[in-house]
């Protein structure tokens, strides 16, 4: 019989064996544990379990289900493509960081109770702040800071609603949770934080472009699609969430517009697509569910992808925005050819996986005649294509020649935005194991006639509309303001403003206190006849002290007498 | 003119062409519409050539309402720094 644990375990045992290992071993161990996690992913028996008791309670930290399998499966994937990427390049303590990170989030996929949920939680937490301090320069400290300040806050949120859930209810049990009191409501918001919902989504792209080029494919997958993932255990079908998930996608085409820096767009673009999910989820039918699953599973793939191409530009040329940027087709055609084939695919372009994935759940709001969701829906699939699958292209591979001739990145790097095109496309073309894969029964067809004509329609003439208006996305040196502005800039300067009133305070009470003792020892002294003032200052000192032996013998008298 | 240092994809009258077939495209995605049966949701999504014209002008709105924010929203890079 196999020894049945988590298979998250694996990766985070990577954690420790990466510091102790270098050359050809290390690269084994990139390329064994999540090969090995994998396997035991796929031949765990249905009903294995593990139990462990912790105070009252009963962990159970492994219970798979078939969403947290699907989960579990792309998050290795991930870790195994992500460190062919990062092999060469990364630190030691990126690739230990990222190991932490990526089994902790597998560890969530595989949690039966919310106590455990909650470890990995802050574990992840501890992971994906390294991987972006090791970024390992002066900016990438501070974001990674604040990076860490929110996602502590999250934390907090997260256990006081547990603690608040178990305390009513009894139950630790990772299930369907249902939006029924206050407590239910923190959790929600503590996953929520994670997903990068307002108003806390500026988190994402202040945070993941100060990481190094193979960290930013990393964060790309792990933190907001494990909210996502508990989004659909806890809370399917919960309305709140279709309002919060359109605003989310809207925000990152906005933003993704304004935006200068090439990771920035596509962390921005990370908002907008997990929008998608957690719109889905929101919708909470069968059909709804199984798409924001498999769009969770199609998006990390092709996010990797892009961020992988914009990592690879950025390690060969040191330069991440766009105005530096352009015409980088001439001498590297294999990561433009990748860059856009995974820009097609997060715009749903039929025959990518972004097509086959997005379309069941814009189609779910459809049969559901929820109509402004499909009328935002539709207008959002048009926008992808214009933030993410036209723009990011178009102004780091072409636009002006920008003169750079950078040569294609190292092999090992080729070989993973190579595996992850080809599942673009593979997914796409044959969806049938990813909808074998899925929660429910897939009874849904992507490529209806109807369905491809509409689809090239929409996504052309939001390509037509990039081009004539190009003039107006003339790229500008900015940033954007965000909701960060009010914990980066008046937040602090409040802070230091009553820091600052509270020490003066302090000072002010500090210099009265002092003035008044000074002044009581001034008045007690008699200057002229150089001695202190008072009634027992007149007196000799024997006479003062028969003055307190009678005062403590008629004490004495009295408290013999009570 | 020729200009024969430059790419093909950089020189004007390739650029020209693309745009050429890029219109001849969009003409046919459109017209495609007639050869197929369209579901309808919601009444407008049936009629003729709705995905390219809502396209378009959402896109322009997204393009032109970006481009508004923009001017209150954007700020120097080193805005942040202290």
């Amino acid at each position: 019989m196999m020894i049945e644990f988590p298979p998250g375990w694996i990766i985070i045992a990577g954690a420790l064996l990466i510091p102790l290992t270098k050359g050809v071993l290390r690269q084994g161990v990139l390329l064994a544990l999540p090969l090995l996690a994998l396997a035991m992913i796929w031949t765990l028996p249905a009903d294995a379990s593990w139990q462990a008791g912790f105070l009252d309670y009963t962990l159970s930290p492994l219970e798979f289900t078939t969403v947290g399998k699907l989960f579990a499966t792309i998050f290795a994937l991930m870790v195994l493509v992500g460190g062919i990427f990062a092999m060469r390049t990364a630190s030691t303590f990126e690739l230990a960081s990222a190991f932490l990170y990526a089994g902790s989030a597998i560890g969530v996929t595989s949690s039966g109770d919310l106590i455990s949920v909650f470890i990995y939680w802050e574990l992840m937490a501890i992971g994906s702040t390294a991987v972006v301090w090791a970024g390992a320069t002066d900016g990438a400290y501070k974001a990674s800071m604040r990076y860490l300040s929110m996602h502590l806050f999250g934390g907090v949120v997260l256990m006081a609603g547990i603690i608040w859930h178990i305390h009513t209810t009894g139950s630790t049990e990772f299930t369907v949770l249902g939006l029924e009191g206050p407590a239910q409501w923190l959790i929600l918001i503590g996953f929520l934080v994670n997903a990068g919902a307002p108003p806390f989504s500026a988190w994402v792209a202040d945070a993941y472009p100060e990481a190094s080029p193979s960290g930013a494919v990393f964060l790309s997958a792990f933190t907001t699609k494990t909210a996502v993932f508990t989004l659909l255990i806890c809370f399917p079908g919960s309305n709140i969430l279709i309002p919060v998930g359109c605003f989310m996608i809207f925000y990152g085409i906005i933003y993704a517009l304004l935006e200068n820096d090439a990771r920035r767009i596509l962390s921005y673009s990370i908002v907008n697509q997990v929008g998608f999910m957690v719109t889905g989820i929101g919708i909470g039918t069968e059909m709804a569910l199984n798409g924001a699953a498999a769009h969770a599973f199609a998006h990390i793939i092709y996010k990797a992808l892009l961020l992988m191409t914009a990592g690879a530009v950025l390690y060969q040329t040191g330069k991440r925005r766009c105005s530096d940027l352009g015409g980088l087709f001439h001498s590297m055609p294999f990561t433009t050819v990748y860059g856009i084939i995974g820009a097609l695919a997060i715009s749903s372009f039929p025959f990518t996986s972004g097509f086959v994935s997005k379309s069941m759940i814009s189609s779910s709001a459809a049969y559901e005649h929820i109509t402004w969701v499909w009328f935002l829906l539709a207008a959002a699939s048009a926008g992808v294509f214009l933030h993410a699958g036209v723009k990011y292209p178009w102004f780091v591979f072409f636009q002006k020649d920008s003169g750079l001739r950078p040569a294609d990145p190292p092999k090992n790097m080729q070989f993973a935005m190579f595996v992850f095109a080809f599942l673009c496309i593979a997914l796409g073309v044959f969806p049938q194991p990813l909808y074998d894969m899925l929660p429910y029964p897939v009874e849904y067809e992507a490529y209806t006639a109807d369905h491809l004509v509409t689809q090239f329609q929409l996504l052309l003439f939001a390509g037509l509309a990039f081009f004539l208006l190009l003039p107006m996305m003339k790229r500008t040196e900015t940033i954007s303001l965000d909701f960060d502005w009010f914990y980066r800039k008046p937040g602090p300067a409040l802070l230091k403003w009553l820091l600052q009133s509270l020490d003066k305070a302090r000072q002010a009470l500090e210099g009265a206190l002092i003035a008044s003792i000074k002044r009581m020892i001034q008045n007690s002294y008699d200057a002229e006849e150089g001695k202190p003032k008072g009634y027992f200052a007149r007196l000799w000192p024997t006479e003062t002290m028969v003055v307190w032996v009678a005062v403590l013998l008629t004490g004495y008298l009295v408290l013999y007498y009570i | 003119m020729s200009e024969p240092n430059k790419h093909w994809l950089m020189k004007a009258e390739s650029i020209r062409l693309l745009w050429k077939i890029f219109i001849a495209i969009l003409v046919v995605t459109v017209f495609s519409e007639l050869l197929i049966h369209k579901h309808e949701y919601f009444g407008i999504d049936g009629t003729f050539g709705f995905s390219a014209w809502y396209g378009f002008i959402t896109c322009a709105a997204m393009v032109l309402g970006a481009k508004a924010l923009g001017y209150v929203l954007k700020r120097g890079e080193d805005y942040y720094d202290d």
